[in-house]
């Protein structure tokens, strides 16, 4: 068993998952002056050092559930990491805020999800655009991998497959 | 009749495997109840007083006789040889065990059926009309567009936490019975000015603690957009519903707060994102929808059927049955029937393994094999020949299923209540026989006329007790059961909820206080006034005033 805090990581393009370590430090407030290498900022205090960090490609943003992607928009594009965080995993908002993310404000960077993660919500998060995913630290990775091949056919689009199965029925 | 394609199965199955693995995990340890209980509640699995609870969806009421005979093995093998059909046009389990609940989706599976979203905070089984498609005051079939939406709600990755639970009802008919104003979202299927289709939307209805008719956000939503306009209004609640307070977290909270023009803005700025996207639907996708909803092979008849005209003015008791039980059909010489689950002292919307298989045939008979069920917790026959109606009669009198009351006072509408309901503050069940029982006689229930009488054993209104022209709610009375009763709530498009009477009654005095309530109305009653009307009329005192002048006498 493969202890977390590990990630999952799914290449969008192939499918292929790998379970790497994590090198990502999860600040809870931006330090005072330099940033550190590495560090995943609070949405807020990356906004207020927007100018200084916008072309850093070693920070990333933490979104809280109730952090809003419009605040960020289409600077999600330049970004090479967001985290988003689930307090629990029955607090869907963090769905929302992958899709935004991906969908509307041109995010391709690694969308992870951390916090309440493991294998019965593997496959809802990729569909919202996650494609790395912090296990939780009392699960066993592996098997949580194994929640990305619950279905393998979907209805609605979302952010993985935006064609719903009604445009690709006939095809 | 929609009928699933490889994908729809595929769907199915790979979500009885991954149940399946859910339930193991469970078992094992490796899943917490905390995990598990979100994950069995989106199927469908609570657990209850007596054993877990399993309700299977019945996606808008729908049912081919195939499906009625697998439930009927399903209440025989694995329950106590019964089933009991919901308010939500669906049906629960009240003995399964825990072990068994993977099988028992493997066999629905087997006919095209699941427990997917029957509960937990995520969009639920869709709702609508019992006599969609035949109903003589339809304008839209509603059933195409029930379908597509029920597709585009299975495991919707968006919205598969919402902060709770989401109910969609529709409707395409001049009336409303399905009782789309008190529901999450209630969809009008209308025609504009123009003639093309579209929908009319209702949000923020809902009973409940916070009992509230929900308001129109859209006035005309082009049918085309259906599912990206359903995406939007779901994205908004997902993101700014509350999630701090379990009570204040449905959408009727949310719309209230910021005002419905608020609501509607924001919906509609939402919109503007998804509009014309992916999810904009297909003329082909309607169309192939529409194509699994087409009229059976009905036969050319005359309107009035001569030999059911003939039995009709022979025979009262049949006279009477047809006259409550029978719905006028769209197409000449055919006829809808209601099966009613109220018998006397079987608990409303109960039905035992054997009815089930009979009814099956009796589909299969006389109704090309298609059985529905009503948010009024009755079985429907929607095509039934009209010369026919009478050896439906006899069949359906051998079943217990003739009793001649639909719409009228003893067709109560009944939650589970403290028999099987963790929630419950009260009983509902006995209640609701207790009622029937004061009314048994026929010509006076005849008399009486429409009337709806509704009963949850608890605020969470199962029962819809808020609109129900008479409603009782079970309370809590420093730990024993008590009940309040309201007068005035209507479903219709003139949905409203019932006005409180006064102080709460025991359960001893409940039929007496609605036997009271009965006879106020027939006293106050002009020519053939219904009782809302007269309760319309005259208001809420003369009612008061009889009962609590009644109870201060008993001391
Ligand atoms: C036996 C176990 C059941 C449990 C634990 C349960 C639980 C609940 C809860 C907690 C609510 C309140 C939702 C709110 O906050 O608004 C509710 C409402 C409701 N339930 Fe149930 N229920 C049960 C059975 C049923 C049955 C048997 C039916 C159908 C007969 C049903 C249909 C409904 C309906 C229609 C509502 C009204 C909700 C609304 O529109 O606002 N439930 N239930
Ligand atoms: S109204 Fe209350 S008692 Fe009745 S089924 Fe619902 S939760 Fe249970």
């Amino acid at each position: 068993m493969v202890k977390a805090p590990h990630i999952v990581k799914l290449d969008r393009a192939t499918g292929q998952r790998q379970i790497i370590a994590n090198h990502w430090l999860r600040l809870a407030e931006a330090a005072d002056d330099a940033v550190p290498p590495h560090s995943l900022l609070p949405l807020k205090e990356w906004l207020e050092r927007r100018d200084e960090l916008i072309g850093r490609a070693d920070v990333g943003i933490w979104f809280a559930p109730d952090d809003e992607p419009e605040a960020l928009g289409s600077d999600a594009a330049q970004l090479a990491i967001i985290a988003v965080e689930f307090p629990a995993f029955t607090d869907g908002r963090g769905f929302s805020i992958g899709r935004l993310l991906r969908e509307r404000y041109g995010f391709t960077g690694e969308l992870r999800a951390v916090g309440d993660v493991f294998k019965d919500t593997m496959l809802y998060l990729k569909r919202c655009g996650f494609d790395a995913f912090e296990v939780r630290a009392d699960k066993d990775v592996e098997e949580a991998a194994k929640g990305l091949d619950d279905f393998t056919e979907y209805y609605q689009g979302a952010a993985d497959q935006p064609l719903p199965l009604f445009r690709r029925r006939s095809a | 009749m929609y009928i699933y394609d490889d994908y729809d199965q595929r769907i199915v199955d790979q979500r009885v495997a991954q149940f399946r693995d859910q339930t193991r995990r469970f078992l094992s340890g490796e899943l917490t109840g905390e995990e598990f209980r979100p994950l069995r509640l989106q199927n469908g699995l609570y657990i209850q007083r007596h054993a877990p609870m399993l309700r299977v969806a019945v996606p808008y009421g729908h049912l081919t006789s195939k499906q009625v005979r697998m439930l009927a093995h399903i209440a025989r093998k694995y329950d106590r040889g019964y089933g009991h059909f919901t308010t939500r046009q669906n049906i629960q389990y009240n003995w399964p065990k825990l072990e068994d609940v993977p099988d028992i989706l493997a066999d629905l599976a087997t006919v095209q059926m699941h427990a997917v979203q029957t509960s937990g905070n995520c969009v639920r089984n869709t709702t609508t009309d019992q006599f969609a498609g035949v109903a003589h005051d339809e304008i839209i079939d509603p059933r195409p567009w029930c379908e597509i939406i029920r597709q585009w709600s299975t495991f919707h990755p968006e919205f598969a936490h919402l902060p709770r639970k989401f109910k969609i009802a529709v409707c395409g008919s001049v009336e409303d019975r399905a009782a789309t104003w008190v529901h999450d979202i209630g969809v009008h299927v209308v025609h504009n000015e123009a003639g093309e289709v579209g929908f009319k939307v209702i949000v923020g209805g809902g009973l409940g603690r916070t009992p509230i008719v929900g308001a129109v956000i859209r006035e005309f939503l082009p049918q085309q957009h259906l599912l990206s306009y359903l995406d939007a209004v779901l994205r908004v609640y997902n993101r700014y519903g509350r999630r701090d307070n379990k009570y204040k977290a449905r959408i009727k909270i949310l719309v209230k707060a910021m005002t419905p023009a608020a609501f509607a803005a924001k919906v509609e700025a939402e919109w503007a994102h998804l509009k014309d996207g992916p999810m904009t639907l297909t003329q082909a996708e309607i169309d192939r929808n529409a194509a699994f909803f087409t009229a059976p092979a009905y036969e050319t008849l005359p309107a009035e059927d001569a030999g059911f005209a003939q039995l009709r003015s022979e025979n009262k008791a049949f006279a009477r049955w047809v006259e409550r039980n029978v719905f006028k059909h769209k197409v000449p010489g055919y006829a809808a029937v209601t099966l009613s689950l109220k018998a006397t002292g079987v608990a409303p919307g109960d039905a035992t393994d054997a009815q089930l298989d009979a009814v099956a045939d009796l589909a299969d008979q006389y109704a090309f094999g298609e059985i529905r069920v009503s948010h009024e917790q009755n079985l429907i026959l929607a095509d039934v020949k009209q010369s026919d109606l009478f050896a439906v009669w006899e069949a359906a009198k051998k079943l217990g299923f003739a009793t001649p009351n639909i719409g009228l006072i003893t067709d109560i509408v009944c939650c589970p209540g403290g028999d099987f309901c963790d929630l419950a503050n009260a009983k509902s069940i006995p209640i609701a026989e207790g009622i029937q029982r004061v009314f048994d006689d026929q010509d006076y229930l005849f008399d009486l006329g429409e009337i709806d009488l509704n009963i949850s054993g608890c605020m969470n209104s199962c029962g819809h007790h808020h609109v129900g022209h008479i409603g009782i709610l079970g309370v809590d009375k420093s730990g024993s059961e008590w009940y309040q009763v309201s007068l005035g709530g209507r479903q219709g498009h003139d949905a409203s909820l019932g006005k409180v009477i006064g102080p709460s009654f025991a359960q001893d005095d409940v039929p007496g206080v609605v036997k009271q309530i009965i006879d106020v109305y027939v006293e106050h009653r002009q020519d053939d006034e219904r009782f809302l009307d007269v309760f319309d009329r005259v208001g809420m005192e003369p009612f008061k005033t009889r009962i609590y002048a009644k109870e201060r006498a008993h001391g």
